[in-house]
């Protein structure tokens, strides 16, 4: 899932001070799951957000909204018709979100209420860990199922660095060297050879270095 | 100007506070007017959302009573419940919001002196720190 956290609420107040009506819109996606972007939060920083207006005297309309998802233009259409409503908007989706609505609704004040993290997983509850950076081109298959681009501090593909030591990595202890966890399982499953045998360069072109990428489906496109 | 009298919303549990309260009352022990009492089947089922409410709906103060750490009927209710405060804590300082308008209490089931005592300590706490609105 696309990770995110919830923006400080000092910041999304500094936003929107000068807004009356504002609306608060979640995704039923990625951000719900993460618990920081569905119907419950929304509740939270609407709540959050009268009480501000309580304590500063202003008479604040919260609106509160929830889609399905923010990353799909029928979903969006959902708030022809509320979003004229509202002086702003605050989406708590991921950064697509906002950008969707703001694409739809030209005329529209649009503002991020998360700070978009990562692609990854709960490692436990409440605690989410980075999997995947989204290179285009996946070769965790190379590396036991495990990938070195995302959870390598460096992105080392050839081995781990000097700033190995005890399986942490160098920049903080918490931080697990990937590398050593490669080698370890290439080594249980009888592979490590297969870390040695040559592999061509890998291309950037399909990564985020080759420019803002887009995906067309033929099959798909009507 | 008018003399301030808190409003005070309190979440007890059907367990350990509640019998606590049912000995305050058999002592007699009241708790101050302005304290508005919500019992609830475990704290732990409190959610920020209902800690927020009151706030938003005009409440000065909040406060939780529940189970000991070590007695909680549902194990870990009370320790979910100080978590949320913790949250709704954080909250309130980003809000310019004195953190100390929201608290947990954890008292076992005897303790019918100290759930009055609570009350009086919240309504005391609110009344120095003044209304939410500064007016």
């Amino acid at each position: 899932m696309i990770v995110a956290e919830q923006k400080p609420i000092r910041e999304l107040v500094e936003m929107v001070k000068d807004f009356q009506k504002i609306l608060v819109l979640g995704c039923k996606g990625c951000v719900t799951v993460c618990n920081v972007g569905g119907a419950k939060e929304v509740g939270v920083l609407a709540s959050a957000l009268r009480i501000w207006g309580r304590k500063t005297g202003r008479d604040l309309q919260v609106g509160e909204h929830t889609l399905e998802r923010q990353c799909d233009p029928e979903y969006i259409e959902e708030l022809r018709g509320i979003v004229g409503e509202y002086d702003a908007v605050i989406s708590i989706a991921c950064g697509v979100g906002p950008q969707f609505v703001s694409e739809r609704y030209p005329t529209a004040r649009v503002f991020p209420g998360v700070n978009t993290k990562f692609m990854g997983g709960a490692v436990a509850h409440g605690i989410w860990s980075e999997r995947c950076a989204g290179c285009g081109q996946c070769v965790v298959h190379y590396f036991g199922g495990l990938c070195p681009i995302a959870r390598c501090s460096k992105s080392l593909m050839n081995g781990p660095c000097g700033g190995s030591a005890d399986g942490r990595c160098e920049i903080h202890k918490e931080v697990e060297c990937i590398w050593d966890t490669i080698v370890r399982k290439m080594t249980e499953q009888g592979r490590l050879n297969e870390l040695i045998e040559f592999k061509p360069p890998k291309s950037w072109t399909t990564a985020r270095d080759g420019g803002p990428r887009s995906m067309i489906r033929e099959e798909l496109v009507k | 100007m008018s003399e301030f009298k808190p409003r005070i919303l309190a979440f007890y549990c059907a367990n350990c506070a509640s019998s606590a309260a049912n000995v305050s009352e058999s002592m007699s022990l009241g708790v101050p007017a302005g304290v508005k009492m919500v019992q609830v089947p475990c704290t732990g089922r409190i959610e920020t959302l209902h800690l927020l409410k009151p706030f938003e709906e005009g409440a000065d103060g909040v406060y939780v009573a529940g189970c000991q750490e070590d007695s909680c009927r549902y194990m870990s209710g009370i320790l979910k419940a100080e978590k949320r405060v913790a949250q709704v804590k954080r909250i309130l300082e980003e809000l310019d919001i004195e953190p100390g308008r929201i608290e947990t209490f954890k008292l076992s089931a005897g303790k019918g002196f100290r759930f009055a005592e609570i009350a009086s300590e919240m309504m005391k706490r609110v009344q120095e720190l003044g209304p939410i609105s500064g007016g």
